[in-house]
């Protein structure tokens, strides 16, 4: 509780004649007001007056508003404060740090826009540009079929559901570092690898035939993209699941009685009730695969993690220009290309949001 | 109704069929690991593969141990795993309550600096976030990992739509009877966001103890190193020696699988339930 004063009886009456005429014309317009969100707002205001009278009243020095307030802090103020300093801070930072030349070491100088038109010149740039891109191409639509496919067949009512439920998720929650050593060995680009044997000994693909996945400029892309799809799907698969269980079972029972089959369920139920699962899961997809960087490293970076134009991407680049080449104003400006094509990404979801809610 | 009930019985069979190619084919990289992490190197190899082999080398596990400090980097990335998901849990569950059940002075601008970092990814801002720990003297310690995992706006983000989905009358009957606001989050909303909080739990716990790009960035000095990172190290100084890389491969795997086998039955309903699905 608050600490309460002796009220000066003067300072009281002079408060009270400004605000209970306030409240009067608060509650007036509250009664005249129609649109309700209006109202809602008036609502509030007339709360807070009422509460500075009771403040003014009884000469408590904080009103109940302002405890309220405190304890809300309170709550938000350790995590807020961390993330402020650590993230806030880092963000703001960023947008600077874009349009100036800097080495961590010396003082930094004003660039302009000479980091950005550094990046057109620059071929690692512009293949890390385009390898994100195509592997956001192929990722995207690949990842989405096997993730619903899965949904649907994982929301029927079989046996031993859960189990093939952990399954399919498991790949998304083990390590990296693990699953990619596993997918280089049996991936080997030697004749002697794990599935090139099978291609060889059971497909009877030629010797000279076999991929040298990650290890070939043609292939590694591909490798990269099935690996993601492998080890993301259950994810996917995940929100999926979520958004079946959120159509309607009266809608199958009707289209039941009116004799569809499997497919005409799925056709027009399942699919179009899943509009906005999809849309969700394609922004989602399509960001996280803009931010793609260990799969890639681990994958085709071989033992000395460099990656050659056949598979830079663009996180990768923003590494080695900061970490290894310490042009901190230019990886930051290579950070803003991502940024801005991740935030053109998320307002399509905004607006998208709109239509679907 | 005869035919029907064949029809039925071949769809179903079908679909047990698919069902169990497709857990074959997550399974299979998992199952490989495992079988040849008791092979010796020479046999890793050997077409058609031997899954259960005939002499199991146990001795790869007691090798791993001695081959790298991998005690060392299992201990670093407990450590950091345990800090980060416990103080992820509590600051994010402690400010959800706050945005989402209370009303207060600046609450729209406050969660507003959260929604507009969230769509910032964090490969965009590691570079100064890298000097200004650097500048701060934290660069090459696990504080550092600590501060940048821990404060997410995506937890405070998910736990704030859970809490919102929980009736308000429920806070208001129990401020009625005299109880304060730490009390109502203590008592009444964290006993009821379980399935939000396994999720959370999943998700911090997961991104945390298999997560690369950050100590590779922060870390230097190798007893401070992580597991994936020393992992990793290991890869690329005997990249031939498969057997134990297998091993010490499986073993960084156990610690996730036990987490998610035990919160995995909240997963589904978790990421229903918060709506957020990212």
């Amino acid at each position: 509780m608050a600490e309460t004063r002796a009220a000066d009886p003067k300072e009281v009456e002079r408060k009270l004649a400004v605000l209970e005429p306030q409240l009067k014309e608060l509650e007036q317009q509250v009664a005249a007001e129609t649109d309700p969100k209006k109202k809602e707002q008036l609502a509030k205001k007339i709360t807070r007056t009422r509460d500075k009278i009771r403040q003014a009243k009884t000469g408590e020095r904080l009103s109940r508003q302002t405890k309220r307030d405190l304890v809300a802090y309170s709550f938000i103020a350790p995590n807020f404060i961390g993330f402020a300093i650590f993230t806030l801070g880092p963000v703001i930072f960023a947008f600077v740090l874009a349009f100036v030349k800097w080495d961590g070491n010396n003082p930094m100088e004003f660039a302009g826009l000479g980091n950005f038109a550094m990046m057109i010149g620059n071929q690692r740039f512009m293949a890390s540009l385009r390898n994100t891109i195509v592997y956001c191409i192929a990722t995207v639509p690949f990842t989405l079929v096997c993730a619903l496919g899965l949904a649907v067949l994982l929301n029927q009512k079989i046996k031993g559901r859960n189990f093939f439920r952990t399954v399919s998720f498991f790949p998304y929650v083990a390590s990296l570092v693990a699953v990619a050593a596993v997918w280089n060995m049996l991936f080997s680009p030697a004749k002697n690898g794990p599935v090139n044997m099978i291609l060889y000994n059971v497909f009877h693909v030629a010797a000279k035939a076999l991929p040298k996945w990650s290890a070939d400029k043609d292939w590694v892309m591909f490798t990269i993209v099935m690996f993601s799809v492998w080890k993301n799907m259950g994810y996917y698969m995940v929100i999926y699941l979520a958004g079946l269980q959120g159509i309607n079972a009266e809608l199958y029972e009707a289209a039941s009685l009116d004799g569809t089959n499997t497919w005409q369920k799925f056709r027009f139920i399942t699919w179009p009730q899943l509009q906005p699962t999809t849309f969700f899961v394609t922004i989602i997809l399509t960001i996280n695969c803009f931010k793609v960087y260990d799969i890639v490293y681990m994958l085709a970076g071989g033992s000395s993690g460099v990656l050659n134009e056949s598979a830079i991407v663009l996180v990768y680049h923003i590494y080695e220009e900061a970490f290894r080449n310490w042009n901190l104003g230019y990886a930051s400006a290579a950070a803003m290309v991502l940024f801005l094509i991740v935030l053109a990404i998320t307002l399509i979801q905004f607006r998208g949001e709109k239509k679907y809610a | 109704m005869k035919i029907n009930n064949t029809k039925t019985r071949t769809l179903r069979v079908v679909l047990y069929a698919v069902l169990i190619m497709l857990a074959l084919l997550m399974l299979v990289p998992f199952v490989w690991m495992l079988s040849a992490s008791f092979k010796l190197d020479k046999d890793v190899f050997v077409f058609p593969i031997q899954w259960i082999p005939a002499n199991p080398r146990w001795q790869n596990y007691v090798d791993i141990w001695n081959k790298i400090p991998l005690s060392k980097f299992a201990l670093n990335t407990v450590k950091l795993t345990l800090i980060v998901t416990f103080l992820q849990l509590l600051t994010s569950s402690f400010a959800a309550y706050a945005f989402g059940k209370l009303e207060f002075k600046g609450k729209n601008i406050l969660f507003l600096a959260y929604i507009a970092t969230i769509a910032v990814p964090w490969q965009v801002y590691m570079v100064p976030q890298f000097m200004m720990m650097r500048a701060m003297g934290l660069a090459d310690t696990h504080l550092a990992i600590i501060c940048l995992q821990a404060f997410s706006a995506f937890g405070v983000f998910m736990m704030k739509q859970f809490y919102e989905g929980i009736p308000t009358e429920l806070c208001e009957a129990a401020r009625i009877d005299g109880m304060s606001e730490y009390q109502i989050w203590y008592k009444i909303m964290l006993p009821l966001s379980k399935p939000a909080l396994s999720t959370l739990t999943i998700f911090t716990f997961v991104n945390t103890w298999n997560d690369f790009l950050g100590p590779l960035i922060y870390l230097t000095t190798e007893s401070k190193k992580t597991l994936q990172l020393g992992l990793r190290m290991f890869i690329s100084q005997f990249g031939s020696e498969y057997g134990l890389i297998m091993a010490a491969s499986v073993l960084s795997l156990i610690p996730v699988l036990i987490v998610f086998l035990s919160l995995q039955k909240y997963f589904v309903e978790g990421v229903a339930a918060t709506g957020v699905k990212g």
